[in-house]
């Protein structure tokens, strides 16, 4: 925690939680989906279902899937500015047992034809947790530079992707790996020390076996 | 830098805890101080926004309850009669309510209590005259405090009730009034003991879950707070109290507080007959 954690975050008002931490959310599933989202069907869950309207978690969530980050004025007219973008949105009440209090599932449609689920949680003071993606046990905070890799589940997928970062020079500070089942859809989180490239996330994607390569840069959202 | 016990030693060596407080930063992120300078000059920059942008009459939130108050008070007739306090309380309810009507805002140290040191220092700059790097310096002594309330106790509501936030933030603000009026830093440690033990045990019972009633209200109250806490300090009164053993007292407070009167709407205000809708 530094001295501009405690004079900061600035931001548009006026819930850290319900405002901040959900236009990070949303921004993160844009970087997640990697491309611009042109539906998108939002599921709240807990406080966020009860207070959304009043604390603008809709018009938060919506602006961060346009891109904007928690400081941008224009967070306040997000819902108008999604009809000129051609963003399709609703909203519903969603049942997460035993989830944060503050969660959102957002499913999203990109202009591309790709798809994503997210579910995240907003856990206090902007910062939050992506717990899913579609349907994988995520849990990172976007905080650090973040890669998230699917990619189908085979022997030595682990060690090509790490070869590569490797080759670039970037220590791996934190790696989580998740499958759906043994030669399967599977995904991994690595959050890096250092930043990834444009060339690198290009030779991670040309890997045999990798569907999608995501790259959260922690400030840019 | 964990205890106010330290950072006064470092604002020996430094001359004032702001000066001790950028220092840090800087060692923390590299060694250049102007980048941290830099960043407070920004953070400034956008507390100053918010305060003029506040004052808009017609401003309203999304749930209507607030919006427009800190236009009745800049604009009433005796506006000028209530000195520092009275100015800082139009800042402190133009900035808390900006905030409730999705403006953008510093937290400080948290968004529901962002009023409080910004309209204390401004309001001290135009009674004052101090300059934009006197209130810079001020705000990293605040922040200096503010880090070691988050560190040992919270700033959270939901955890430790409004004492943790609209409390921190006076508490900030009285150490940050302290430094600019000439205070040393063991004064300005005095001032924030005075902060928050005359705010402690505050419960935090947002109507309706929203950061406005009585939260707008509450920064108001809790600038008056910090101006009445550098008072005593500037004075030469010492706090019986430390502050280190005051924020583990505020912690402890918020830990025996009901989950009712923790950020829940439960319990409080958001009780009252006057404020439900059911």
């Amino acid at each position: 925690m530094d001295l501009f954690d405690i004079i900061g975050p600035v931001m548009v008002g006026p819930s850290s939680s319900h405002t901040a931490g959900a236009a990070r959310i949303g921004k993160i599933t844009r970087m997640l989906l990697g491309s611009r989202p042109v539906r998108a069907r939002i599921g709240l869950y807990g406080s966020f279902q009860k207070t959304y309207l009043g604390h603008g978690t809709d018009k938060a969530l919506i602006g961060g899937l346009l891109g904007m980050g928690v400081d941008d004025s224009r967070l306040r007219d997000s819902l108008r500015l999604a009809a000129e973008a051609k963003l399709e949105y609703s909203f519903y009440n969603a049942d997460v047992r035993g989830a944060h209090p503050n969660t959102v599932i957002l499913d999203v449609d990109g202009d591309d034809g790709r798809h994503v689920c997210v579910q995240a949680s907003s856990v206090g003071g902007g910062e939050i947790v992506v717990n899913a993606i579609d349907g994988l046990e995520a849990g990172f905070s976007g905080h650090e530079n973040t890669l998230v890799i699917t990619h189908h589940d085979t022997p030595g997928m682990i060690a090509r992707i790490s070869g590569e970062l490797a080759a670039a020079n970037l220590n791996i500070a934190t790696m989580r790996v998740f499958r759906r089942s043994v030669g399967g859809d599977a995904m991994v989180a690595l959050e890096l020390d250092g930043s990834a490239d444009a060339a690198l996330i290009a030779r991670l994607s040309a890997l045999k076996g990798v569907y999608h390569v995501a790259y959260l840069a922690a400030k840019e959202e | 830098m964990r205890t106010i016990a330290e950072w006064l030693d470092a604002a020996r060596q430094h001359g004032s805890l702001g000066a001790a407080a950028l220092d840090w930063q800087a060692r923390e992120r590299g060694g250049d101080p102007s980048i941290p300078l830099a960043l407070m000059r920004e953070r400034l920059r956008v507390m100053r926004e918010s305060a003029q942008a506040g004052l808009s009459p017609t401003l309203r939130s999304v749930s209507g309850m607030v919006g427009g108050q800190a236009a009745l008070l800049a604009q009433a007739p005796f506006a000028g009669r209530f000195g520092l306090a009275g100015r800082a309380g139009v800042y402190a309810l133009s900035i808390a309510e900006y905030n409730a009507c999705m403006g953008k805002i510093v937290a400080a140290p948290t968004a529901g209590s962002c009023g409080i040191l910004p309209g204390a220092l401004l309001a001290a700059q135009e009674e004052a005259g101090f300059s934009d790097d006197e209130l810079v310096m001020a705000l990293f002594a605040a922040a200096a405090v503010g880090r070691v309330i988050a560190l040992q106790a919270t700033i959270s509501g939901a955890e430790g009730g409004c004492q943790a936030e609209c409390g921190t933030a006076a508490g900030m603000a009285a150490a940050a009034l302290t430094q600019l009026y000439g205070g040393t830093p063991e004064a300005a440690a005095h001032a924030c003991a005075f902060a928050l033990m005359n705010m402690l045990g505050l419960v935090c019972d947002p109507v309706d879950g929203l950061v406005e009633v009585p939260c707008v209200y509450r920064n108001v109250g809790g600038v008056s707070q910090a101006i009445s806490a550098a008072q005593l300090a500037l004075s030469g009164v010492a706090c019986p109290i430390s502050l280190d053993e005051m924020i583990l007292t505020m912690r402890d407070v918020g830990d025996a507080m009901p989950s009712s009167l923790r950020e829940t709407g439960e319990g409080g205000c958001a009780a009252c007959h006057a404020c439900r809708r059911d």
